[in-house]
């Protein structure tokens, strides 16, 4: 039974970025789709408004509350669906309001005063008042809060209420990101309790059934003040097992896969007209991280030689086949601040020869590679070992939990080199923070990162972090080995659904279904 | 045999109770941090200490232990890490899917196991009885999780009879449905179960038929299947009984694996998300349930083997 989920995912999808801005749709052309033909006929049905989806998921939240350690799997779910924020960023990458109907900032750029959207009403039939808001933007700034947002929000100093629809957020410094960052915070009604267990939000859906290791379903919210859902209902289905699951949408027991984990399963639905797979823009970074802090890590030389040494092209090819990109840097095509680093310390075996004999190491050296114990990071450990020991540098692998990983990489920096991967979106920001796990300390890019959070536009913003994103790759602040795939599969008569699930969002409104 | 009952009874509590000792223990010697996986990768050490001091795991290890205790004398299993939920509750609802599939296989294993044995024995000089022993050798030998997945391959994917996996989200408010899902894992577990079953019986058949009583019934005019239905298959039972408390046994802890392949929300899975996010109580409170399962099972066969053999009755009573 061999199972291509890796267990702890959820715990990383964590990892915070702590700056972000609200961009235009820079981002709306990198998404590619490839959508193999539907069955004749089914195009010519017409949807029906009744059907209820099924989809097919491995993160199964562990509880109802996203500040409190329900992992990704609630995000999917929720986000959008059953809780709005009062920003959403949409599945193109843009932050637009949702349940603000208007806002303004002050000239200083320390105060925003938010209008609340009219109309809007809870699914316990209350409706969204300002206090509603106060309380849930508290929620996730709270001591006891587990919310990775919460260090982003570091910059609330209070939020005010005058009256029942304006919320006023004062701010102790700038934070162009307050409207990004403040998408990820669910506004719940602050006469719910036990919001681990049930819910109560504002958006389309509203839970109807929650059962543990199995399912939760939701259906339309009546009252609902937007757009009604284009289906009668979803349904998530968790599995624990890839395979399972991949039989399950063979065998119509789900409409729809969000994320395809194993690369060997894919063939059954590519050469097959009942299924459409659709790759989209995935943030997920696969990396080796260097601990920048210790020999001969801590010279940047020694880092470049060993990127240049390491042919990425080969190992993503071996991994995924056709799918995945290439990155030269840390940032995905999806962040406003990408540009094409792939040439920048790019596969050149005889010039990481001559670099290591420049940096005092002509003989190579012996690094140990803390290689966390589930898919992909072993393969990952095997085929770096093989390309550096061409350059005579040996890797003794060293395989470890992903409890392990925390306690030993995380927490106490207790390493030479570690596999890992990055699932959220904006995240350069890491390498902004010397005191982050690989502690890379460059106060240049720390400056600018810190900066760039206090930007006057998001031009600006944009412009610092790109240079920002230049630095680290000529640093080899890391070696930064692929972006993974983000693959959907679902029933050829299913269309509408998101492709890109930035930040594990799932939004299902949209989706509809034919008979 | 009712101070045996009592004896055998106070035997099952003590074991339980070692078993809790040594669960606690084991648990907390295990590297990682609950708060740590709690709160995940990004969290401040404040936010950390906030998690520990909410689930207790800041108390020494001494304090933790005797409220752990004080529970557990209350048949409370505390509750979970992450979900916050009551342990009891959520292994409840998981047993309602782990025992039905244990049993139900375990059923079928037996209806299937002892006639083929018996008819095995019959005729274990000829080919028919021989082709039975290599089926069940085969039976044996194959992973319960491979044939797991040939069922599927064959029953869901090829044929589409019966669903790949999966539970209905009413459970047994939805019968037919929920049926349906259980027939592929009962079957993938009944089928092992009942080829090394077969085995015992066969043997234990074999022994019975050589035996000097059951000659001594046919001399006085009884049939041979007379005298075996009479005589032998109760003395064949003996040694088979403790064979079967193992197999229910293994059942109950193999589970995890079959839940796996169909996704059924059973104890197993419940099991590997609590090792995965170090959720102490959740796997505290599964594996003293699957080891309370166990006891009784060996209880109860201990009980039905002295009722089945007046011997074992006499030498306990002495």
């Amino acid at each position: 039974m061999t199972s291509k989920f890796s267990p702890l995912r959820p715990a990383w999808s964590a990892l915070t970025t702590t700056s972000a801005i609200i961009t235009p749709a820079i981002v709306t052309t990198a998404i590619a789709v490839s959508t193999l033909a539907a069955p004749s006929g089914a195009l010519a049905q017409e949807a029906d408004p009744q059907a209820v989806i099924t989809i097919g998921s491995l993160y199964e939240p562990q509880n109802l509350d996203n500040t409190a350690g329900a992992g990704q799997g609630i995000n999917e779910a929720f986000n959008g669906n059953v809780y709005e924020g009062l920003f959403v960023l949409t599945d193109e990458g843009d932050v637009e309001p949702r349940l603000v109907e208007d806002y303004e900032i002050s000239e200083d750029g320390l105060t925003y005063t938010f209008t609340l959207k009219d109309g809007v009403t809870f699914h316990s039939g209350d409706p969204l008042t300002a206090a509603d808001v106060k309380s849930s933007i508290e929620r996730v700034t709270a001591e006891a809060s587990a919310s990775s947002r919460k260090r982003t929000l570091a910059t609330i100093e209070s939020v005010e209420t005058p009256d029942d629809r304006t919320v006023v957020v004062t701010l102790s410094e700038p934070s162009i990101s307050l409207p990004y960052n403040l998408s990820y915070v669910w506004i719940v009604n602050d006469a719910a309790s036990d919001i681990s267990n049930s819910e109560d939000g504002t958006g389309p859906y509203e839970l109807q059934e929650w059962r543990r290791g199995s399912a939760l379903s939701m259906v339309p919210f009546e009252e609902y003040w937007g757009e009604a859902p284009d289906n009668g209902g979803v349904m998530f289905r968790y599995f624990t097992d890839a395979t399972a699951q991949n039989n399950a949408l063979l065998t119509g027991g789900v409409d729809i896969i969000t994320s395809i984990q194993s690369p060997d399963a894919l063939s059954q639905f590519t050469d097959n007209p009942d299924f459409t797979v659709s790759e989209g823009a995935s943030t997920t970074k696969e990396l080796m991280a260097f601990n920048d802090r210790v020999e001969p890590f801590d010279d940047p030389q020694v880092r470049a030689a060993l990127a240049r040494a390491v042919d990425n092209g080969r190992l993503l090819n071996a991994i995924w086949g056709d799918y995945g990109t290439l990155i030269g840097s840390f940032v995905p095509p999806t962040d406003p601040w990408y540009v094409d680093l792939t040439h920048v310390n790019a596969y050149d075996p005889d010039s990481a020869r001559e670099m290591l004999a420049e940096a005092g190491y002509p003989d190579g050296f012996s690094f140990t590679l803390d290689t966390p114990d589930y898919d992909p990071h072993p393969i990952v450990a095997q085929f770096l070992q093989n390309e550096l020991s061409k350059v005579g540098v040996d890797v003794q692998i060293n395989i470890i939990t992903a409890n392990e990983w925390y306690t030993k990489i995380y927490q106490q920096h207790d390493f030479q080199a570690t596999l890992q991967e990055h699932v959220n979106h904006r995240d350069i920001v890491f390498y902004g923070n010397p005191d982050f796990y690989w502690g890379y300390d460059n106060p240049e890019v720390t400056q600018l990162i810190a900066d760039s959070e206090r930007a006057e536009s998001t031009e600006q913003q944009t412009e610092m972090l790109t240079e920002a994103n230049r630095i680290i790759a000529e640093d080899a602040a890391s070696m930064w080995l692929y972006l993974y795939p983000q693959i959907v599969v679902s029933a050829a008569n299913v269309t509408g659904y998101p492709v890109n699930g930035l930040n594990s969002q799932f939004f299902v409104a949209d989706i509809e279904k034919t008979q | 045999m009712l101070g045996y009952v009592a004896r055998r009874l106070a035997i099952l509590l003590l074991s339980l109770f070692i078993a809790a000792v040594v669960l606690f223990v084991l648990l907390r010697l295990l590297p990682g941090d609950p708060a740590g996986a709690l709160v995940g990768v990004g969290a401040t050490p404040e936010q950390i200490e906030a998690a520990r001091a909410q689930i207790g795991s800041d108390q020494p290890l001494g304090v933790q232990f005797l409220a752990y205790l004080g529970d557990l004398a209350r048949f409370d299993l505390g509750r979970s890490f992450v979900s916050r939920a009551p342990v009891i509750e959520e292994i409840a609802a998981r047993l309602s899917v782990t025992v039905p599939l244990t049993l139900a296989a375990f059923v079928l294993a037996l209806v299937l196991a002892v006639p083929l044995g018996t008819f095995a024995a019959l005729r274990a000089r000829r080919w028919s009885g021989l082709l039975l022993s290599v089926v069940a050798q085969v039976g044996i030998a194959v992973p319960v999780f491979w044939l797991g997945i040939l069922l599927v391959y064959q029953f869901a994917l090829t044929w589409r009879w019966l669903p790949s996996g999966g539970f209905p989200l009413r459970g047994y408010e939805d019968p037919w449905r929920a049926v349906q899902a259980m027939v592929l894992p009962v079957l993938t577990i009944a089928l092992v179960m009942a080829a090394s079953l077969m085995r015992y019986v066969r043997a234990s058949m074999l022994e019975v038929l050589g035996s000097d009583y059951l000659r001594t019934a046919r001399a006085l005019g009884e049939s041979h299947t007379g005298a075996l239905m009479r005589h032998g298959l109760r003395n064949a039972a003996v040694p088979v009984v403790s064979v079967l408390a193992i197999e229910l046994s293994t059942a109950f802890l193999g589970a995890v694996v079959i839940e796996q392949v169909f996704s059924l929300p059973g104890m197993g899975s419940m099991l590997l998300l609590g090792i995965q996010q170090r959720d102490y109580p959740n796997i505290q409170g599964v594996l003293l349930v699957t080891t309370l399962l166990v006891l009784l099972t060996g209880f109860l066969a201990d009980i039905l083997q002295r009722a089945l053999d007046p011997r074992l009755r006499q030498e306990g009573g002495q």
